[in-house]
Order: C-alpha cells, then sequence, then structure tokens
C-alpha cells in the first residue's frame, strides 16, 4: 500500500483543492483528511457519513471544592498554569495527572474529556476518513494517527492501493503525525518569499524522517522569479519540482460551487494538476510487482 | 493592550494583517510585535529586525540515577504520555512523548529523578526601526510548539502596544497563541473553506472570552457568505482588503503592504482605532 501525503508548511498554498483534484484523478484509493484542526476537504468531496465515532483522549483534572483545603500545593506543582484560586482551567490543563497524585486532601480526580469526532464517510469518488478535533482542545497528533490508521485499515480491507492523504499546515505535531511512514510527501509551496522559507523547513521535516518529497509550486507566475529560485533550490536539494500550476480564478469558482477544480473546468490549472498527479503516481512507485511485458 | 491575529484557515493573510498594523502604528507609539507561529515563523521577513538576542527553548525531561533506581515503577505508572517505562532493570525514557510535567521526578521515592533540559526550540529578540520584534522558531522534527509560544510570549512588553500573529489552526498552539489577548483579529476569505475554518476560530476566541472581529482578506474573489454569517452572529467586519494582484506581488517580495502602498497605513490605523474603541468600550462597562 502506498500513501500520498499533502504538506506544505505554509497554510493556503492549495493542498486541500489539489487533493479534492486527485480524488477525481486516481483510481482505487482512500481519501484521509488529517487536517484535523480545521478539515476543509468534505466541502468539496460532499461526502455522506457512515460511521461517526466519538474521540476520548487525554484527561483533565477537577478539583472537588467540598475536599479542597486550600493548601496551594496543585498550583505550586503545575507547569501549565492551569490552576488558579483552586480551580482548573480545563484549557491550559494538559492532563498531566501532577496535582493528582499530590493533593494530600485527595480532591483532585481526573476526567476524560472528549476531543472530537472521526468519520468514516461515502463520497462519489471513494470512501473519506475525516475528524473534527473539538474546540481548543489537544492531541490533534493522535486524532491524526487514528485517521490514518482507519484509511489504512478501509485500504486493506477493500483491496485497495493507494492512500492520498490532505494534511495540515505547519511542522509540528499533526504534521509529524500526519507525515511518519509515508511513502511520499507531496509538497504545495506557493512563490512568495514567506512560501520559500516554509518549504524550506518542511523539506527539512521530511528529511528528518526520512520521507520522499516532490514539489509542486502552485500559482507560480505570481513572482516567476521566486519560482525560479524555489526550483534552483529544489535542484540542491535533490527534489523534484512536479508541476507549476498558474494562478487563476477558477480555482476559487470551483470551490465557491464545492467542485474539485478537475471537475469544474478545462482549462492550464486543470492540464498541469493532471501532469502533476501522473508524476505523483510515477514517483511514488507501483504497490505491487506488475508484470509489464508489451 | 493585547491584539491577536487568527484565522483558522491558514494563508488568509495573518502575517499581512499584523505587519501592516504593527508598522502602521509604530510611528504613533510604542509596539511590540511577536511572531507566536512558531512552526512556520514569517513576520521577520516583512519587518527585517535586527535579532540582538537569542534564547533557547528547552523542556525539562527526567534523567534517572541509575545507582539510586530500585526499578519501583512508579514512574512509569505517574506519567501520563507513556513517556517513561520500566522493563525489568532498566529504565527508558521517551523525550518526545514527554511535556515536561516534572511529576516523575517530584514524586520517585528514591529521589533518583532529576530534570535535564532538551532545546526544542529557540526564541529571537530584536527590533526594527524603534518597533521591538520577537519570534519563536521551533526546530524541526519537534512536535511541541506551545512551550516555545510560552517563551515568546514571557517578553510581552506591558508598556507597548503588543500584536501576536498566530499560527493557522485552531488546536493548542492556536489557543496558547491567543490566550490573555484583549482582542482577537481574524483573517479569512470569503470562499467556502475561509468560512468553514472563520466559524471555528470564532468559537475559539468566545471560549477564550476574547472578543473578535473580522478583516475579509481578496474580496471580491468569493461569496458573500462570510458576511452574511459575520452580520448574524453579530461579529464586527473591521477591514476588507481586494484581491489585487499588485497586493499579493508585493507579499510575495517580502514588501510591507503599507511600505509599498503608503495609502493602506491610514486604513491599518482607522482599523487599531476601531478596535481600541471595542476594547475600551468593554472595560467601561466591566
Amino acid at each position: 500500500m502506498k500513501e500520498i501525503v499533502v504538506l506544505s508548511g505554509k497554510g493556503g498554498t492549495g493542498k486541500t483543492s489539489i487533493v479534492g483534484s486527485f480524488a477525481v484523478l486516481a483510481q482505487g484509493k482512500v481519501l484521509a483528511d488529517c487536517d484535523v484542526d480545521a478539515a476543509d476537504l468534505h466541502l468539496l468531496l460532499k461526502p455522506s457519513v457512515k460511521e461517526e465515532t466519538e474521540f476520548w483522549s487525554g484527561q483533565v483534572a477537577v478539583i472537588d471544592e467540598e475536599k479542597c483545603t486550600q493548601c496551594g500545593l496543585c498550583q505550586e506543582v503545575c507547569r501549565f498554569e492551569a490552576i488558579d484560586d483552586f480551580k482548573v482551567d480545563s484549557i491550559s490543563c494538559e492532563g498531566c495527572s501532577f496535582c493528582y497524585h499530590v493533593c494530600p486532601a485527595e480532591a483532585i480526580t481526573m476526567k476524560e474529556s472528549l476531543s472530537g469526532n472521526w468519520f468514516v464517510s461515502e463520497t462519489r469518488y471513494g470512501s473519506l476518513v475525516h475528524a473534527r478535533l473539538g474546540i481548543a482542545q489537544e492531541n490533534s497528533g493522535k486524532l491524526v494517527a487514528v485517521v490514518r490508521q482507519k484509511a489504512k485499515q478501509i485500504a486493506e480491507n477493500q483491496g485497495i492501493d493507494y492512500i492520498i492523504t490532505d494534511g495540515p499546515p505547519g511542522i509540528g505535531c499533526p504534521v509529524i503525525s500526519s507525515l511518519s511512514g509515508a511513502s511520499l510527501a507531496l509538497l504545495v509551496a506557493e512563490p512568495t518569499l514567506s512560501g520559500i522559507h516554509d518549504l524550506d523547513r518542511v523539506i527539512d521535516v521530511c528529511h528528518h524522517f526520512d520521507i520522499p518529497a516532490t514539489v509542486c509550486i502552485n500559482k507560480y507566475d505570481i513572482n516567476e522569479q521566486n519560482s525560479c529560485q524555489i526550483e534552483n533550490y529544489c535542484l540542491g536539494q535533490g527534489v523534484e519540482v512536479a508541476a507549476k500550476i498558474p494562478f487563476d480564478n477558477v480555482v476559487t469558482e470551483a470551490l465557491i460551487r464545492g467542485l474539485p477544480v478537475v471537475e469544474y473546468s478545462q482549462n492550464k490549472v486543470t492540464q498541469e494538476i493532471k501532469t502533476l498527479w501522473q508524476e505523483v503516481y510515477r514517483s511514488v512507485g507501483s504497490p505491487k510487482k506488475i508484470l509489464n511485458r508489451g | 493592550m493585547i491584539i491577536s491575529v487568527a484565522s483558522g484557515k491558514g494563508g488568509t493573510g495573518k502575517t499581512l494583517v499584523a505587519t501592516s498594523m504593527a508598522l502602521s502604528l509604530k510611528d504613533k507609539g510604542k509596539v511590540q510585535l511577536l511572531d507566536c507561529d512558531v512552526e512556520e515563523p514569517n513576520a521577520h521577513i516583512f519587518i527585517k529586525p535586527v535579532l540582538i538576542r537569542k534564547e533557547a527553548v528547552s523542556i525539562p525531561i527526567p534523567k534517572v540515577d541509575e545507582t539510586r533506581c530500585n526499578y519501583c515503577g512508579k514512574c512509569a505508572e505517574v506519567c501520563a504520555y507513556n513517556a517513561i517505562a520500566v522493563i525489568k532493570e532498566k529504565v527508558l525514557v521517551f523525550p518526545e512523548l514527554c511535556h515536561g510535567c516534572g511529576a516523575c521526578s517530584y514524586l520517585c521515592p528514591e529521589a533518583a529523578i532529576s530534570e535535564e533540559g532538551k532545546e526544542i526550540g529557540l526564541v529571537e529578540i530584536g527590533s526594527s526601526n524603534g518597533m521591538e520584534f520577537v519570534h519563536g522558531k521551533l526546530n524541526v522534527g519537534e512536535a511541541m510548539a506551545p512551550p516555545v509560544i510560552r517563551k515568546v510570549k514571557e517578553h510581552i512588553n506591558p508598556k507597548r502596544t503588543v500584536i501576536v500573529d498566530v499560527s493557522p489552526g485552531t488546536s493548542c498552539p492556536v489557543v496558547e497563541s491567543i490566550k490573555g489577548s484583549d482582542f482577537c483579529l481574524l483573517v479569512t476569505e470569503p470562499t467556502p473553506f475561509g468560512l468553514s475554518d472563520l466559524v471555528l476560530a470564532v468559537e475559539v476566541a468566545r471560549k477564550l472570552k476574547v472578543p473578535c472581529g473580522v478583516v475579509i482578506n481578496r474580496t471580491g474573489l468569493g461569496d458573500g457568505k462570510v458576511d452574511d454569517y459575520c452580520y448574524g452572529e453579530g461579529i464586527p467586519i473591521l477591514l476588507t482588503i481586494p484581491l489585487d494582484s499588485g497586493i499579493a506581488y508585493l507579499y510575495s517580495r517580502g514588501t510591507p503592504l503599507v511600505e509599498g502602498i503608503p495609502k493602506w497605513k491610514e486604513t491599518f490605523l482607522q482599523l487599531f482605532s476601531n478596535i481600541k474603541e471595542i476594547v475600551d468600550g468593554r472595560d467601561s462597562q466591566d
């Protein structure tokens, strides 16, 4: 099985629009939305939810006012500034249980917290596993791991060879969780100085975890000089630039209509995304040995 | 006053708004800009600060003195993150899982655990033409952004107007960055993705009890549903920025909007005074 993860470092470079189009172009795949903080792929793929599961993860400390002697030890040991005036701020609490273990009055209990939900859905393009992290919740990395695991399980059960994952922005916890052990990272870059800076960091993350990467420059004609710089930089890093997609309002028009852009329009953007998919498909290699003799 | 600039969705123009507002204000008063997007900090590209000091950010991870340890397993039992395990006569520490809470070392009956710092990032402090500037950088391969964000925020100067550039999303790094702000400016775009993520970002601000207002970037590009949502929820739309290839080009080169097109300065000063009015209005109600 091959798992392609689409990342970018910088947000808003076009990951979800590209994954939405891959959903149309790729045959035999399971889709996964690992941007669990701010999932958007469902807005393009219009899934019908088949299975919804609560995601219980982590704990939060609760102080029983009746038992509390106000000794202040919990406040003293907490390193997350989560206890003030003998009350726990559930948003700041990281669930370490230190206070629970030290409280001499046994006034503190640890409560499991509902951190979100995850879904298995059907779409016109195949199965989609997606999730919604609760507002201001922790453990996005763990929820990402659950989404990936479920996508793999579906692929295995149905004999599907590819998983295409829409990843989160950044380089931290949910990105690491989306990337580890993947077959290929497709990095969507934009030709801005911020975009170049962020691409550099996300390529370093791929190197760090030893994941092969390939780059796509989106809206390359916003600043062709910067695009050139990205190409040179990638050459130096031994990373292929698989496609250069021009800026075009059709991408947004398609989005407004809730359609993947390759279904909405037949123009240069669509052509380039098709080329990109072929390149990604080629780079990731065949999951099975195919006897291909003419 | 502390104003954080957040968005939910990435790439909507947080850094554009945060840097433009900070640069517009710096001639009028004392400003400090904090870049709390420690995974992908970009504000420095526009501000071009002179960085004068670096501070390493580390989290305390357990160090076990095996000559004292009797392998009782207390540390593994109390660790909520499975970051320490005792297997027969061996204690294994998994630094990447450790949150640095300190429970294991405090609770070890043999006092066999001390703590050592594990570097996960750094904070750089500098200035640019009288504006104070601080940003944090999470080391590549490290998962936990909040300790780096906390370290950046330790540098908040209460005598200044503080502008905080926040990372995209709605989880711990965003919460850590917005927490304690007097106002949260949410930057979005008029598309279904922009709207969907704005709704989540508004919920974060409300949960943190921080009043918020919206900036719609790239207007003219999408639909009117973000406007409808804001009117429905009673959230003020404080600024709209049109879709404009000139603005995009300046951004791509790292040129601050208010330097490339100086007439924007007035607009951002107005934005600030509108925010100030909202915040002062709330304070006088309290």
